[in-house]
């Protein structure tokens, strides 16, 4: 590709490039210290078969018609169900999967969980270990969202935050994001990471957030890849006031995504090793 | 200058060292890997040919031999780049471009690979024909091809996917093309490919094997009968999120039969049917099963045509096993874009046969050279309708013949119905040629007419006397 006629000088100082070069991408960055919260509160490994602790765990049904937003706010195409169809958990990994098929009135089938009023916190560490699936109009995403005061507070108000989402088209990103008053639904604060040689359908990745006050730290695996403050979002940070509590779901199509197509197929698989959730 | 010298090879040495120590965490040698002996080194081209050998291109019979070049002027991020001129169709020196790369000496091993990359553009928007690796003009065992990949005039990066790296221990044929000039009105377009190589991508979804495209036909065929398996699929999704179909030889699968002793699965991709009855074909590929399926009946005895019995010297054959045949360019053309006619020919026992499916019209071809038939008066055909006849049946043979020029200035038709045929057996069709210009006959296309709704026949002994 370049000049092949390299001085000896040169060779040298390459030599000891490479080998930078070369250390660097072996070795975690020890430097970098994203975990400041490191007592652990939450540790789900789902490692009982079949069973969802429901304990800590609500399975969300329907199609958001009950909530009052049909379609989930996004015009999604899938009923959520929870049928071992959809969820279940298997080998010690929780398994959400998208099905095509007719149920009650949708299209498609998947599986919504939360932890609304039986884990809430405010501030700490959460990630989740994560296989992602693969194809267009599949919309995975790990999120926290804002407790809503028994209902009388209303989204946006209440906060949300995206620490993963994928768009099944596109293997190699993810994003994370923040939505709030002022800065909600497309025009959300938020930031795409891009994976240079692995896939999210094909591998296994972190997927965390490290949220104190008037921060959050967005990472994938070991790389820190955004910091979102108060200086960044174009309204109100309300981030400091209020208990956020965890979402994980499998969306089918819809504003983010765009729809399925007949290259997608089906079933779909997500897979969650774990979750974990850190204080101080 | 000696002290230098020595210098830098204690650095590379160094180096080599240092590189093997730390890369070491990032690919895993297997320790008892077989044909340690085979180089992996994975470029074939980054700004001249990587270890190839000095006598490593070949082109296809019939194209251009000198469309590729390496050129200086032009390149990825830099200088240098492989670059093809595919020929105008008139070009006499070739009417396309095509050729193996294939290493000189001993195969490589690129089973630590999953895909052959390359930066590649065009001196136009094009579509290039076929692209891929594991053709070397010996046994072609690992053939994989893509095909009608989009170039624009604009470097971009191309992926072509290995079906199953662990088989290419000992590979020689690192890459191929074919281009022509089908989409571009017969004229010529020139494209460049730069840092040709094998690599390991992080990024290449996992394969998802097919055969029959993914369907499950059902199929007849006859005691002692032989075929060949379908060319599997296998379908990556590239990290763009884009799906890449690879065209993938059958050597690649791992094949089973259902019942191997109706229907027995031979090394070189055939099949045999041993005995009567019914068995399913399926197959996986590294470890996943195809999509897909033939299931394959296997009927009674098959009745041969009846053995010609005529002088060889008053015989002109195009199609038999008892004569020698004329060169024919083709059984079936497979003409564009009308034509629907798919060829499924057999041997039973060294006995060849034209089978034609899916049938509309077909033709066989014969004019380099045409020949004359001028002291012939008839042709022989034996045809063979499986099943039932089609009452409908009104099936056209045309005779052509060609001037100097290759201009047509003849054509005989000879029309057939239902009753020249009884369903299983073979009907000697006689056609006394009454052309007055038969000096240059060159090609016979057989047609269904006014709806006729034949399928399936099967041809042998096609000649003239």
């Amino acid at each position: 590709m370049k000049d092949n006629n390299i001085r000896i000088k040169d060779f040298k100082a390459i030599i000891i490039f490479i080998y930078v070069l070369l250390m660097s991408s072996c070795n975690t960055d020890e430097t970098q210290t994203v975990a400041t919260f490191d007592n652990l509160v939450i540790n789900e490994e789902f490692s009982t078969d079949g069973n969802l602790d429901s304990s800590l765990w609500n399975i969300e049904t329907g199609d958001g018609t009950a909530q009052g937003i049909p379609g989930w706010g996004n015009n999604e195409l899938e009923y959520y169900t929870d049928r071992t169809e959809n969820l279940s958990v298997e080998n010690g990994y929780l398994l959400i999967t998208a099905r095509q098929e007719s149920f009650n009135g949708s299209s498609y089938t998947s599986a919504r969980i939360q932890t609304k009023n039986k884990f809430q916190t405010q501030f700490g560490r959460f990630e989740a270990r994560m296989r992602l699936p693969n194809g267009q109009g599949m919309w995975p995403a790990f999120w926290l969202l804002g407790d809503d005061n028994n209902g009388t507070e209303i989204w946006p108000n209440i906060g949300e935050i995206d620490i993963m989402e994928n768009r099944g088209q596109q293997p190699t990103t993810i994003s994370g994001a923040v939505h709030g008053p002022g800065y909600s639904g497309g025009n959300s604060i938020n930031k795409e990471f891009n994976f240079s040689d692995s896939r999210v359908d094909t591998d296994f990745h972190v997927y965390g957030v490290e949220w104190g006050e008037n921060y959050i730290n967005y990472y994938v695996d070991d790389v820190l890849y955004n910091q979102i403050t108060p200086e960044d979002v174009t309204g109100e940070w309300v981030f400091n006031d209020r208990s956020f509590y965890i979402i994980i779901n499998l969306a089918v199509g819809g504003d983010f995504v765009g729809n399925p197509n007949s290259e997608t197929l089906f079933p779909q698989t997500m897979l969650i090793d774990y979750v974990k959730v850190y204080q101080q | 200058m000696k002290n230098k010298k020595f210098n830098f090879t204690k650095l590379i040495l160094l180096s080599v060292a240092i590189s093997t120590a730390v890369v070491s965490c990032e690919r895993d040698l297997s320790e008892d890997a077989v044909f340690a002996t085979n180089s992996n080194t994975g470029e074939i081209f980054t700004d001249a040919p990587v270890e190839l050998g000095s006598d490593f291109y070949f082109p296809f019979l019939g194209s251009k031999p000198t469309a590729w070049s390496i050129d200086n002027n032009e390149g990825y991020e830099s200088s240098a780049s492989m670059r093809i001129d595919v020929p105008n169709a008139n070009d006499p020196e070739g009417n396309y471009a095509g050729a193996i790369f294939r290493v000189e000496g001993q195969g490589r091993d690129l089973s630590g690979y999953n895909a052959l990359t390359f930066w590649g553009k065009a001196s136009q928007g094009v579509n290039i024909g076929e692209l891929g690796f594991g053709l070397d003009f010996i046994e072609d065992k690992y053939q994989t091809t893509i095909s009608n990949t989009s170039f624009g005039t604009s470097w971009t990066k191309y992926i072509i996917p290995i079906p199953d790296a662990s088989k290419l221990f000992d590979e020689r044929g690192l890459f191929w093309y074919s281009a022509g000039t089908q989409e571009t009105g017969g004229f010529g377009y020139t494209f460049w490919i730069d840092d040709l190589k094998f690599e390991n991508l992080g990024t290449l979804g996992n394969p998802r094997p097919e055969i029959y495209n993914g369907e499950d036909p059902i199929s007849q065929a006859f005691l002692g009968n032989s075929g060949v398996l379908d060319t599997p699929r296998v379908v990556f999704n590239l990290p763009s999120g884009m799906n890449q179909t690879v065209s993938a030889s059958p050597s690649y699968f791992d094949w089973s039969s259902s019942e191997p002793t109706i229907v027995e699965i031979r090394d070189s991709g055939t099949i045999q049917m041993l005995s009567s009855g019914t068995s399913v074909i399926t197959a996986t590929m590294a470890g996943v099963q195809a999509t897909g399926s033939v299931t394959i009946e296997v009927v009674g005895e098959f009745v041969f045509a009846p053995t010609p019995t005529r002088d060889p010297a008053d015989v002109i054959s195009i199609f038999s096993d008892v004569y020698d045949d004329v060169p024919v360019e083709f059984y079936n053309g497979y003409w564009q874009p009308f034509q629907t006619t798919l060829s499924d020919d057999f041997a039973i026992n060294g006995d060849n046969i034209l089978n034609y499916t899916n049938f509309n019209f077909v033709g066989n071809q014969f004019r380099e050279p045409t020949i004359d038939i001028t002291e012939n008066s008839n042709l022989h055909i034996n045809m063979l309708i499986p099943g039932e006849i089609p009452p409908n049946l009104d099936f056209l043979i045309s005779i052509i013949n060609f001037d100097g020029d290759g201009v047509e200035n003849g054509r005989q038709q000879v029309f057939f119905n239902s009753s020249d045929f009884e369903a299983d057996t073979w009907s000697t069709l006689e056609i006394p040629i009454t052309l007055s210009n038969k000096d240059g006959l060159g090609l016979l296309i057989y047609e269904n007419v006014n709806g006729s709704s034949l399928s399936n026949f099967y041809l042998d002994n096609i000649y003239f006397y």
